[in-house]
């Protein structure tokens, strides 16, 4: 009993903390970017020309479209290519290619995102570049956030799909069922909720990437037309332009990270939503 | 934090006075000003004081004019200005610590090797959309600028009597790094950047060329000498003639002493050959 009163005191105090931070951080954001909030209507970051903070233009939005774009088209291929991957390892490959498998898809986890931005600049963009100039584009962002986020929808796919206990498959089997019956059958709406939370954690990180972003996608403050168009993102934003600027330009970053925040508020928001659903 | 900064600064200053410097207020120097100047003065000023145990250095940023308005009105001792003193600033003294050169940049395998302003005003306003405009090859202009607030972009819009909204850019970079990587892996892109940068580059074996601008090349030699347009001289001002310590820290500047940390900034000595 001592011990147990000991151990919730410090997970208490550490849930706390982190909490703490967290309130903090929000707080930070938002006295920041104060000086710009409470001059301007929250219109103007909606409405005016471009973004354009030393000439007093604040529109935030093609930079909210350019980071939903390139999420939602990493998220578009790495959901499909992830779960393919992890059912491969976990019904249809030889149990030494699964593991072989496995231990590379951990390593491609691991690689730090500079690498994959750093690849794109001097390999992806020119390739594109090539074929469709000027390379730097919402396609080879999507390409590098693809290649970022595909092993962690993988390695929680996999992790779930492992997790569905043996003996639903002995009853499917005894039922009958093909190995790709049982797959879509069984296994995925057993794994589910698993397999979602790993794709919200997939978007997060697809949404708050910014240099392997930043040094891809060409960052120009448009609306693309089509997927060879520059793009540029909340959080390359504010990489780009934080160490130089000041006054109204710096509290106007300081806005475009309150909106990444937002974001992924909703984002956890839709986690807590997944995770009640499968309390029903 | 800021406050925090502030408010320790103020108990290290009461405490300092306390202490019984008898000549406080003379060892203490505040420089206001120009962005491009405050990280290069910020430098020398750390050496300074190491020279000189006893006197500190404070080096806020603020743009040109505000060093201008804080000289004038006593806030500050020195400021920092990243261009030549206008007609209505003649009451003060002006000191020029180094120069400040862009040039602009293509792939080294472009056939071009020279422009004029015009033509490159052209091209960064999405007026000239081909190279083979300007005699190149018939393919698509990819303009890399940079990103607002950089002080590269502010002297090159200057030069194009421009404003940032009037360009139209097709890639958007943040450092001088990420620039030459850009330009060098796209043979129709034309960037720009600081031209101590970019000779280093050139040097080390990048694939890019400095561009001639009406005729006159890019390099530290003509910026020198006065007859490279695109560049500015980096000033310190003063209201009155300097004395004392202000006239010995802008002497240690414009000393032989800094040149390296001249250089390792991009930026060009005033007095080197």
């Amino acid at each position: 009993m001592q011990t147990d009163r000991l151990l919730v005191g410090f997970l208490r105090v550490g849930a706390m903390v982190s909490a703490l931070v967290m309130l903090l951080i929000l707080l930070f954001l938002l006295l920041e970017s104060w000086p710009v909030l409470s001059q301007l209507s929250l219109l103007r970051f909606v409405v005016d020309t471009s973004w354009h903070p030393l000439e007093g233009a604040y529109n935030l939005m093609p930079m909210l479209s350019g980071t939903l774009l390139a999420s939602l088209g990493a998220l578009l291929l790495a959901i499909p290519l992830g779960i393919a991957s992890a059912l491969f390892i976990v019904f249809f490959a030889p149990s030494y290619v699964a593991s072989l498998y496995r231990r590379f898809i951990e390593l491609f986890a691991g690689i730090p995102s500079v690498v994959f931005g750093f690849w794109g600049l001097t390999t992806l963009v020119p390739l594109i570049g090539e074929w469709q100039p000027p390379g730097a584009s919402l396609l080879a962002g999507v390409t590098v956030l693809t290649l970022m986020v595909l092993p962690m929808v993988a390695l929680t796919a996999y992790t779930a799909l492992a997790a569905v206990p043996e003996e639903l498959f002995r009853n499917a089997a005894a039922l009958g069922l093909s190995r790709w019956g049982m797959v879509r059958g069984v296994a995925l709406p057993a794994a589910r909720t698993g397999i979602i939370a790993g794709i919200i954690l997939a978007a997060a990180r697809a949404l708050g990437e910014t240099m392997a972003v930043l040094m891809v996608a060409g960052n120009v403050v448009q609306y693309p037309e089509s997927v060879f168009d520059p793009i540029r993102t909340l959080a390359a934003n504010i990489a780009l332009e934080m160490a130089y600027a000041m006054g109204d330009h710096r509290a106007a970053l300081f806005v475009s990270g309150l909106l990444l925040m937002a974001l992924v508020m909703v984002l956890s928001g839709m986690a807590g939503l997944v995770e009640k659903q499968s309390h029903v | 934090m800021r406050n925090h900064g502030q408010i320790s600064l103020i108990i290290a200053g009461l405490l300092w006075l306390l202490a019984g410097a008898v000549d406080a207020a003379s060892q203490r120097l505040i420089l206001t000003g120009s962005s491009t100047v405050a990280p290069l003065v910020g430098e020398m000023a750390r050496r300074f004081e190491s020279q000189f145990p006893g006197v500190r250095i404070d080096v806020q940023t603020g743009g040109s004019s505000r060093g201008i308005n804080d000289v004038r009105k006593g806030i500050a001792d020195i400021g920092m200005v990243s261009r030549q003193l206008k007609q209505n600033e003649n009451d003060l003294y002006a000191f020029t610590i180094a120069l400040d050169g862009i040039s602009l940049i293509v792939h080294a395998d472009s056939p071009i090797v020279s422009l004029s302003k015009t033509q490159i005003a052209d091209m960064f306003t999405g007026q000239i959309t081909h190279w083979s405009v300007v005699g190149g090859t018939d393919a698509r202009i990819t303009v890399v600028n940079k990103a607002e607030g950089r002080s590269t972009l502010e002297l090159l819009l200057d030069y194009l009597e421009l404003k940032n909204s009037e360009i139209k850019p097709h890639i958007i970079i943040g450092d001088n790094a990420q620039g030459i990587k850009t330009v060098a892996g796209n043979r129709n892109a034309i960037g720009y950047l600081s031209i101590g940068a970019a000779e280093y580059e050139v040097k080390r074996g990048a694939p890019i060329r400095l561009l001639a601008l009406d005729g006159v090349q890019a390099s530290v030699k003509n910026i020198h000498n006065g007859s490279f347009p695109l560049s500015r001289p980096l000033n310190l001002v003063t209201a009155s003639e300097p004395q004392g310590l202000i006239r010995q820290f802008i002497a240690f500047a414009q000393s032989s002493q800094v040149h390296d940390l001249i250089k390792s900034q991009y930026f060009v000595p005033v007095d080197a050959d």
